[in-house]
C-alpha cells in the first residue's frame, strides 16, 4: 500500500477499506513458526540471517506456534513427526497459513517410492498455501513463496463471497 | 597380531564353533561362527589378553535373501590396533541370536536397531524394543520381502 511512503506535511487522516487495513497488517508481520526437520532448515536460516534478511518483511521466526501466523515446513516429514506437526498447526491462533518449503514436504522427494517412513507431502496432514519446490530451494525461492502467501493474503476479503 | 593368528587362536580354542573363514584377499577378515557359539567366541576375544578386542566398532543386521538372516560384528582392539570380523546367519523362521550386551554396552543400540530393522531376536537383551521406528509400527522394513502398511494412524504411508 506504501502509506508509510508517502511523507505528510501537518496532521492528516487516511482513508482505507478495512479489508485493506487488515490485510496490510498481517501481511506485514507474519512471523513463523521454525518447524525446519532437515537440510531445507539450513537454507531457511540463510534466509533469516543478515544477507537475505527476513526481518525487512516484518518476517520473524518464534519458536512457539502460539505466537505465530504462518508455519513454514522445512524439510523431510517421517511419519513419526507428522503427529507431531499437525499437533502444533492444531495450537496455532488463526488466521494461520502454511509454507511447505522444498520436495520432501511437498510430495516426499526423493523418498517417494522406497521411502517407508516419510509421508508422501504434508499436505496429508495440514493444510498447505504455498509450496516452494526444490531441494532444497534457494533462500530466493522462499522468499518468493513468502510474497507469494503475502499476495493471497492480500486478496483476503471480511465480506461473504456472492455466487 | 595379524587376521591369520587371530583365527588360529579361535580355531585352536573353539574347534567346532567356525563354519567358514577368510582371511586373505579381503578387505575385511573374516569368521563365520555357528550361531550357539557367539557369545563365548565373544566373550573370549575380548579377555584374551594377546586378542583384546575391547571395541565393538559396529553390529549390523543382514538379509542374505532365501530365507536367511545374519548378524555382523566387527571387532577392534584399541591396544592393539588390530581389527577382525565376525558373522552369524540365521534362519527367517527361528532368526535367534544370543546378546552380547552384557560385553559390549555398545551392543545394547545395535541389536535394537537390528531387531527394529530385521526382527532379529536377541536373546538375553536387556531392553529389546524398536529403535527408530513406531512402537506399534507393522513389520521389519529393510527384510527383502518387506510390504509396506496401507495406514498408520489414519495416514497414507505409500505415494
Amino acid at each position: 500500500m506504501g502509506l508509510l511512503d508517502k511523507r505528510f506535511e501537518s496532521e492528516n487522516i487516511v482513508i482505507t477499506t478495512m479489508d485493506d487495513l487488515l490485510n496490510w497488517a498481517r501481511l506485514s508481520s507474519l512471523w513463523f513458526m521454525q518447524f525446519g526437520l532437515a537440510c531445507c532448515a539450513i537454507e531457511m536460516m540463510a534466509t533469516g540471517a543478515s544477507h537475505y534478511d527476513l526481518d525487512r518483511f516484518g518476517v520473524m521466526p518464534r519458536a512457539t506456534p502460539r505466537q505465530a501466523d504462518v508455519m513454514i515446513v522445512a524439510g523431510t516429514v517421517t511419519i513419526k513427526m507428522a503427529e507431531r506437526v499437525k499437533r502444533l498447526y492444531d495450537q496455532m491462533a488463526e488466521p494461520r497459513y502454511v509454507i511447505s518449503m522444498g520436495s520432501c514436504s511437498n510430495c516426499g522427494g526423493p523418498y517417494w517410492e522406497h521411502g517407508y517412513h516419510v509421508l508422501k507431502g504434508v499436505d496429508r496432514v495440514i493444510p498447505v498455501d504455498v509450496y516452494v519446490p526444490g531441494c532444497p530451494p534457494r533462500p530466493e525461492a522462499l522468499l518468493e513463496g513468502i510474497l507469494k502467501l503475502q499476495e493471497k493474503i492480500r486478496k483476503h476479503s471480511l465480506v461473504e463471497k456472492k455466487v | 597380531m595379524n587376521p591369520l593368528e587371530i583365527l588360529e587362536k579361535i580355531k585352536t580354542k573353539f574347534p567346532e564353533a567356525i563354519l567358514e573363514a577368510k582371511v586373505e584377499g579381503v578387505l575385511e577378515p573374516f569368521a563365520k561362527i555357528k550361531t550357539e557359539f557367539i557369545k563365548d567366541v565373544c566373550q573370549f576375544m575380548r579377555d584374551e589378553p594377546e586378542l583384546n578386542f575391547d571395541y565393538l566398532m559396529c553390529l549390523s543386521g543382514m538379509d542374505y535373501g532365501k530365507g536367511l538372516l545374519g548378524v555382523v560384528y566387527n571387532l577392534n582392539s584399541i591396544k592393539f590396533k588390530h581389527k577382525f570380523t565376525l558373522k552369524v546367519e540365521v534362519s527367517l523362521d527361528s532368526p535367534n541370536v544370543p546378546s552380547v550386551e552384557s560385553i559390549w554396552k555398545t551392543a545394547n543400540w545395535h541389536e535394537r536397531e537390528a531387531y527394529d530393522m530385521f526382527g532379529i531376536n536377541f536373546i538375553d537383551h536387556p531392553d529389546l524394543r524398536r529403535m527408530l521406528l513406531p512402537e506399534d509400527w507393522d513389520g521389519h522394513p529393510l527384510r527383502k520381502d518387506y510390504q509396506v502398511q496401507e495406514f498408520y494412524h489414519g495416514m497414507k504411508v505409500p505415494y
